[in-house]
């Protein structure tokens, strides 16, 4: 597939937002159960908040470059029952507006008592919120993974790996994020913060390379033969029918000779998994430098990642479009 | 939104005319919107296409509308060089004074000095009509690069052909045998032929070397060198004649078979068939009197005397004690060692395969007999109950004519057919109307240079079909009186004459110079020429002493197109022509009508959109013209112009006062009752218009097969003025008309007798009997150090098209590569889509390799005609036809070193057909770092004035732009 | 139910690309149009068209077939592209099983072609919505036209007839006898989008000849006294022994 970049920074962006704000509840969550010191809400959640909202408002910007008519793109609701796609876009501006009343809650310091759970743990708005929050999260990472996932023929993504993956790509940056956040705004939860980003980046690797793995050794279940249903074993194509070019030959070719893939696949192995983890095991008190630098190094990875995830799905209609003359 | 919306206020019409986007001229329906073309389809009604279409038909639209289109007259700069492009626009007026000036001058002095040459361009009665009258025998169309061959060679030995003049009948066929490039002709009807006879269970057997077009849906595959067809074809007449697999009743009554031929090699008779008297007037018929070797009395006898049997082997004496043999027993002769195995070595098709293809022909034929319920009476009176015919079908064109063996490649063909029993019988080959003609057909052209005289008409046709050394137009020393030589002992059966030689012969000043020549819809500096480079240089070559020192050697130069092309940069004049779809046409008996096999068809185009721009459909150019020069057919006896415009002609041209013949035969007579002859009719066109465009007559059943020997066809070809005779056309198995020019070249006989210098030639290659030899390309070529042949075919999406500047079919073929098979192009290094060069001894070109499986080992090919000269057709400089393109014309030479410092064309000796097909190449891998663009390349080429601005986006709606 | 749909017939298709602009013409003008070209006159020129012809070999020489395999859209039963489209816009017709796309509500997002494994849709470059193949709806319930004329505009030009139309539903309609009886196969089985549109393979016709039908008592060469006779005086076993 051609990698287009609007929906590499939609799919990395809203991924590290989600993950991030995961974070933060997660924080939260630990924090009311008293496994953590409690943060300045103020700034951490709700400035958190508002970074994930940003982030999230950057992918949803890029996805209209993606768009042949973005003054439409209201009408992709529609389709729910059927299209993961418009799962999404009804999912994202939920999660969105979760984000943002769960930041405003805490930014407004709005912690009414909503009710008490057994064992005397109060229940506030941005706790319900949270879970809301939590679920849409996951929701969402469901329905961007799904609409690749969803393609049966495109074996590289037609897998139980691609939504893990997703999740925790986006987990694993949006806890790097978070940790290099809370460097600035609550430095008391970096090392639990930074813990988990680099739990979830160990993850993160065990499933993409599964999914690396995978993809190396699938085996095409289209091929010419399937392709024009004629039963030989050598066939090749001699033209395809035009010369100059079609919307077939630039959609879903990324037209990139081998070296350039594999460069890109060993960058975002580096990129996203060891760097980072270095940063963030060796910076665990307060280095913010050292945090941030693990969150940039890792989203530029994820960048070469999702750049990777397109190139290397072979779709089968490729078969028609081999050769020129 | 995609949903039925039928609903548009817009005014739509639907106008009938007759497709030209190639040469195949089918019906179709013009839908206009707002004026507009909006859509184009094929007519149901139509006898050709049946409502079919083809890709080029469909992309009319874009044609019309093409930015490439010509749209002023225009004039070359003062000062520019030719090629450069740089013009400015005139009127038409000065356009016309201009002309009429200059030609008038030349033929008030030496009519010769004008030669006008065409391309493609189904106006040839008219083109050459205007050059006889004017008075000059320098007029040939696109044949002689063409097909030239194809229509002599059969014309020659059956008196009809391929070509717009008999096909394959395919509805009755059971076998199908197409041998070598055939897509071009007749290509819808062939289509939807050759689908529906595969449908029927018929077996189609493509022998060519490589597998494309129609050769793609063949049963069998046999793939074969080049140029070696010949070989091939009289491998199989042996194994045919070997195994008694022939129609020997056919070959008894209707051909030349059994006469008896004088094989006393002392005598000055010798070759030729004995006769029982001198025939006491010349007519162009075959009297009979000739003889046969009666079975049954065992003695010589009137040919076709009935209850006689003639021997068609043996040799016996006649009564004076010359030996004779039937023409027979020297065919079987002289294949006798063209054996399987002898086939094979040169072909390339293994021996048991040409075994197999000889027995399926001859068994096919001879099992599978048709008998039809028609009663027929042949020209000896004898009546026959039914039709028979034996259902093996030929197709071949420019496969087996684009070779210098091609004439007798293609002699061998139609004898193999005659063996067979194929000959305008169901199931096998069908004549279409005016075909059969006498052999050779009538027309002549004159045969003394005192028939070109300032201001008169040539005394003769400017082409025509020699039948003895005595019809050559050859001066007293016996050199040509034609520019192109056409009709010299160079290439003495040249019927289509050599456009190909017109540039260089007229640049040499060999056999002279000319003044003024007039260039119609050929692209004679690019595609439609040999030895490209060269050729334009000869275009644009300047006299460097002498009286006209610092002139162009070929003085004035006019083009008439409708398109920008490389041609046109070359021309002094440039006039800007139509579409077909703004104007007039016919499609005349006199010409090439579209006849089907059951009777004559013509039709004719009639404008559906106005004239663009100031263009000017070329017809109305040659009338005007005519009527100022005071040509006697364009003007009255005040000297007066005789017709308005070209409808006017059309109506009312005879051929002479009073004859009732013309360009249409439908609808004449006052009213419109009669057909074939009778007087103008002033609404003939009104009649056409209402009838789909078109004349059908359909001949009664009777008269529809054996038409060489149809009493009762030639009776009615005669009555209705289609033929003089209604004498027998027999097949010319053994050719004496061959044998007269090769008996001259022996210094035998009393006719005029060839040159030294081509004495040999001659005599080597006038066989009266078909014979194999390598193309004198190959004669002259270190076969080592070129081993491969190099071809070329057009796609069908272009096939016979001007159309590369249209937007959607260039879409499918935008550059072209080299296809070789993909071991030698491995043997070679060459990797698939490699940039290469590939030479021969005359050129080298560098184009990109691709391999295919579906070429023989020794041939590489290419699709001709989609590389372009940089910014020509209005295409940007940039545009992948000149960047990725190529021609493979920089690597054949139009001519070829002949004894001494003589040069020769590159032609079919016996037909000067050019011999495209015969070049040979090597090919190498480019070294690394050289640009990825092919070479030649030439300095990019500019859009004239008045020119449309070509759009970087298109979206036709078939409406008018707001 | 109705499931229109073109059955392609390999077996005769020349490859002459007819279909691919006679879809072009019709479409670019009509309902489903313009169907823009960009670079018309330039340097690769590319545009959007419904149907394509393609060109493949098969088999190594001097065994190699080449096959032209026109492809558009195959208008699959069960089609991929019509559940993944956010908006709706792409949809299967209830009443004949076309498969189109309502360009209004096109946001040109392009997914439906990723989820199309056969490359039939093409974004239009200009209008940024997805075109395809119509069957050329506003052609074959037009019924100012004729009824012959009311048949997509590439079967109406295709010269060798190698594209059938009609219901594969109906049993005896000419396409559902051509796949029964000819061999008719859909396009990636594999995928279970049952492709509407069929194709019938190559058949080949072959003529067996045995050696005994080269030999026949009516064989031309017997007439002209070919075959060898010797002559009367030659010797023969007359001439040496007595019995």
């Amino acid at each position: 597939m051609h990698p287009a970049f609007s929906v590499i920074f939609l799919t990395t962006l809203i991924g590290a937002a989600q993950g991030l704000f995961l974070a933060l509840f997660t924080a939260q969550s630990y924090a009311a159960f008293k496994l953590l010191p409690q943060p300045d809400a103020h700034a951490f959640y709700g400035q958190g908040s508002l970074l994930a909202l940003m982030l999230l408002v950057a992918g949803l910007g890029a996805s209209f470059f993606h768009l042949g008519h973005p003054e439409r793109a209201w009408r992709s609701a529609a389709m729910w029952r059927t299209s993961w796609l418009s799962r999404e876009v009804l999912v994202l501006p939920a999660f969105m507006g979760v984000v943002f009343l769960y930041g405003l809650a805490h930014w407004l310091d709005w912690h009414p008592v909503l009710m008490t759970l057994p064992g005397g743990l109060p229940v506030d708005p941005s706790a319900i919120l949270g879970v809301a929050g939590t679920v849409l999260a996951f929701g969402l990472f469901i329905c961007t993974a799904m609409i690749y996932a969803c393609l049966k023929f495109l074996a590289e993504w037609h897998s139980p790996l691609t939504v893990i993956n997703y999740i925790l790509l986006g987990g694993a940056s949006g806890f790097t994020l978070a940790a290099a956040f809370a460097s600035v705004t609550a430095p008391e939860l970096v090392s639990f913060l930074g813990g988990w980003a680099a739990i979830i980046t160990l993850l993160g690797l065990v499933s993409r390379s599964a999914s690396l793995y995978r993809n190396a050794r699938l085996k095409p279940k289209s091929s010419l033969q399937t392709a024009i249903g004629i039963k030989h074993p050598k066939i090749t194509q001699k033209t395809q029918g035009f010369m100059g070019g079609s919307f077939n030959t630039r959609e879903f070719f990324h037209g990139q000779p081998v070296a350039v893939l594999r460069s890109v696949k060993w960058f975002f192995i580096v990129a996203v998994f060891p760097v980072p983890l270095l940063l963030l095991l060796s910076a665990t008190q307060g280095g913010t430098a050292m945090l941030a630098a693990a969150f940039i190094v890792q989203y530029a990875g994820l960048l070469a990642e999702r750049w990777f995830f397109f190139a290397q799905a072979n779709h089968p209609q490729n078969l028609y479009y081999q050769s020129i003359a | 939104m995609q949903a039925a919306d039928t609903s548009s206020p817009s005014i739509q019409e639907v106008k009938n005319t007759t497709c030209y986007m190639c040469a195949c001229r089918c019906g179709i329906r013009v839908h206009l919107r707002d004026g507009v073309v909006r859509y184009i389809d094929g007519n149901p009604d139509h006898p050709l296409n049946k409502g079919v279409i083809c890709a080029k038909g469909s992309s009319g639209i874009m044609k019309q509308y093409s930015p490439a289109r010509l749209l002023k007259p225009l004039k070359r700069k003062a000062g520019a060089e030719r090629g450069a492009g740089d013009f400015e626009e005139i009127e038409w007026d000065e356009a016309f004074a201009t002309l009429a000036d200059r030609l008038g001058k030349i033929r008030a002095t030496d009519p010769k000095k004008f030669a006008l040459f065409t391309g493609r361009d189904q106006m040839q009665a008219l083109t050459g009509m205007f050059a006889r009258q004017f008075g000059t025998p320098n007029y040939a169309a696109h044949g002689g690069f063409c097909s030239v061959n194809m229509a002599a060679g059969m014309i020659y030995t059956i008196g009809g052909s391929f070509w717009e003049f008999g096909g394959p009948d395919l509805d009755r066929a059971k076998l199908f045998v197409m041998i070598g490039t055939a897509e071009d002709h007749h290509s819808n009807p062939l289509k939807i032929a050759l689908s529906k006879f595969k449908r029927d269970g018929g077996r189609f057997i493509s022998i060519n070397p490589v597998r494309t077009g129609y050769s793609a849906i063949a049963d069998e595959w046999v793939p074969i060198r080049p140029g070696t067809d010949g070989a091939l074809l009289l491998a199989i007449i042996h194994e045919i004649i070997a195994t008694g697999l022939y129609d020997r009743d056919f070959m008894v009554k209707y051909s030349n078979a059994g006469q008896l031929v004088n094989v006393n090699e002392a005598n000055d008779e010798f070759g030729f068939f004995v006769r029982t008297e001198v025939p006491t007037e010349e007519a162009c018929y075959e009297p009979q009197d000739k003889l046969w070797w009666d079975r049954n009395t065992n003695r010589a006898v009137v040919t076709h005397q009935a209850g006689a049997d003639p021997y068609l082997l043996g040799e016996f004496k006649l009564s004076d004690g010359t030996p004779v043999k039937p023409a027979f027993q020297l065919l079987q002769e002289r294949v006798k060692d063209y054996t399987p195995e002898w086939a094979s070595q040169i072909t390339g098709i293994p021996t048991q395969v040409i075994r197999q293809l000889a027995h399926e022909m001859g068994v096919t034929a001879r099992d599978q007999k048709i008998e039809l319920p028609i009663a027929w009476t042949d020209s000896w009176g004898n009546e026959h109950d039914s039709v028979t015919g034996n259902p093996v079908a030929f197709h071949a064109m420019r496969g087996l004519a684009a070779h210098s063996n091609g004439f007798q490649t293609i002699r061998a063909l139609a004898i193999l057919m005659s063996l067979l029993g194929t000959i305008d019988r169901p199931g096998g080959f069908r004549h279409k109307a005016p075909f059969p003609r006498p052999i050779p057909p009538c027309a002549r052209t004159p045969n003394d240079p005192r028939a070109v005289q300032p201001n008169h008409p040539l005394d003769g046709m400017v082409l025509g079909w020699p039948s003895d050394p005595d019809d050559l137009f050859v001066n007293d020393d016996g050199s040509p009186v034609r520019l192109d030589k056409a009709f010299s002992w160079e290439y003495p059966l040249s019927v289509h004459g050599l456009m190909h030689n017109a540039i260089t012969n007229a640049w040499r000043g060999d056999p002279y110079r000319i003044d003024t020549l007039l260039i119609f819809m050929a692209n004679m500096s690019w595609n439609s020429t040999m030895n490209t480079a060269e050729v334009r240089q000869m275009l644009n070559d300047k006299d460097t002493e002498g009286p006209n020192a610092g002139e162009f050697k070929i003085p004035f130069l006019v083009v008439c197109d409708a398109f920008h092309s490389e041609m046109t940069a070359y021309a002094d004049l440039i006039l800007p022509d139509t579409t077909y779809l703004e104007r007039h046409d016919v499609m005349s008996m006199l010409d090439r009508p579209i006849s089907e096999f059951d009777g004559p068809v013509d039709s004719v185009r009639i404008p559906v959109v106005p004239v663009s721009g100031d263009c000017k459909p070329f017809q109305e150019v040659l009338i005007e013209l005519g009527a100022r020069l005071k040509l006697p057919a364009f003007v009255n006896k005040e000297g007066e112009r005789k017709f308005r415009d070209y409808p006017d002609f059309i109506v009312n041209y005879e051929t002479e006062p009073g004859s009732g013949i013309g360009f249409l035969s439908g609808w004449r007579g006052k009213g419109g009752e009669k057909f074939l002859r009778g007087e103008p009719n002033p609404n003939q066109w009104e009649m056409y218009a209402k009838n789909n465009c078109v004349f059908h007559y359909e001949l009664p059943k009777s008269y529809q097969y054996m038409r060489n020997w149809n009493k009762g066809y030639l009776e009615w070809s005669q009555r209705n003025r289609i033929t003089r005779y209604a004498e027998p056309i027999l097949i010319h198995i053994y050719s004496e008309v061959l044998q007269r020019f090769r008996g001259a070249a022996q210094g035998k006989g009393l006719t005029r007798k060839p040159p030294e210098h081509l004495k040999k030639r001659i005599e080597t290659y006038f066989d009266p009997l078909p014979f194999y030899y390598d193309s004198l390309e190959a004669q002259v070529t270190d076969k080592h150090k070129y081993p491969l042949a190099a071809v070329t075919q057009r796609p069908m999406a272009m096939y016979h098209s001007w159309d590369s500047q249209n937007a959607w079919l260039r879409q499918i073929h935008t550059h072209n590569y080299l296809y070789v098979n993909t071991l030698t192009a491995r043997q070679q290094g060459i990797a698939d889509g490699d940039w290469i060069w590939v030479e021969s001894q005359w050129g080298k070109v560098r184009c990109m390799a691709r391999h295919s499986e579906a070429v023989e080992p020794g041939t590489v090919w290419t699709w001709n005609a989609i590389g372009k000269a940089a910014g020509a057709w209005n295409l940007t400089p940039d545009a992948n036809e000149s960047q990725k393109g190529f021609l493979l014309n920089h690597l054949i030479s139009e001519e070829l070193p002949s004894a001494g410092s003589r040069r020769i064309s590159n032609s079919d000796p016996i037909t000067g057909q050019a011999a495209w097909y015969d070049v040979r190449v090597r090919i190498s891998k480019a070294e690394a770092g050289e640009p990825e663009q092919t070479s030649p390349q030439f300095e990019a080429m500019k859009p004239y004035p008045g020119m449309k601005a070509r759009s970087s986006i298109l979206a036709f709606l078939g409406v008018k732009p707001k | 139910m109705t499931q229109l749909a073109l059955v392609i017939d390999l077996n005769v298709c020349v490859g002459c690309q007819a279909c691919v602009t006679s879809c072009k013409e019709w479409n670019t003008a009509g309902s489903a149009g313009p169907m823009v070209d960009q670079n018309p006159y330039g340097a690769d020129p590319t545009g959007t068209f419904f149907n394509r012809v393609q060109t493949f070999e098969v088999g190594e020489f001097p065994n190699t077939e080449t096959v032209h395999f026109p492809k558009s859209c195959l208008h699959c039963e069960d089609p991929p592209c019509v559940p993944v489209c956010p908006t709706g816009a792409s949809y299967k017709r209830k009443e004949d099983g076309i498969v189109l796309v309502n360009y209004d509500k096109c946001i040109g997002c392009k997914y439906c072609s990723w989820a199309c494994p056969y490359g039939a849709r093409e974004l239009d470059e200009q209008q940024q919505v997805m075109k395809k193949c119509t069957l050329c709806v506003d052609r074959i319930y037009d019924m100012s036209m004729v009824e012959d004329d009311r048949k997509p505009s590439c079967v109406k030009a295709c010269p060798t007839s190698a594209r059938l139309f009609g219901d594969i539903h109906d049993p005896e309609s000419a396409v559902s006898i051509a796949i029964r009886e000819s061999g008719g196969y859909p396009l990636m089985p594999e995928w279970g989008t049952h492709p509407a549109n069929h194709y019938l393979p190559r058949r080949k016709t072959r003529i067996k000849i045995h050696d005994d039908e080269l030999e026949r008592a009516d064989n031309p060469l017997k007439v002209d006294r070919q075959l060898p006779k010797p002559a009367m005086n030659e010797p023969t076993l007359d001439d040496v022994t007595t019995w």
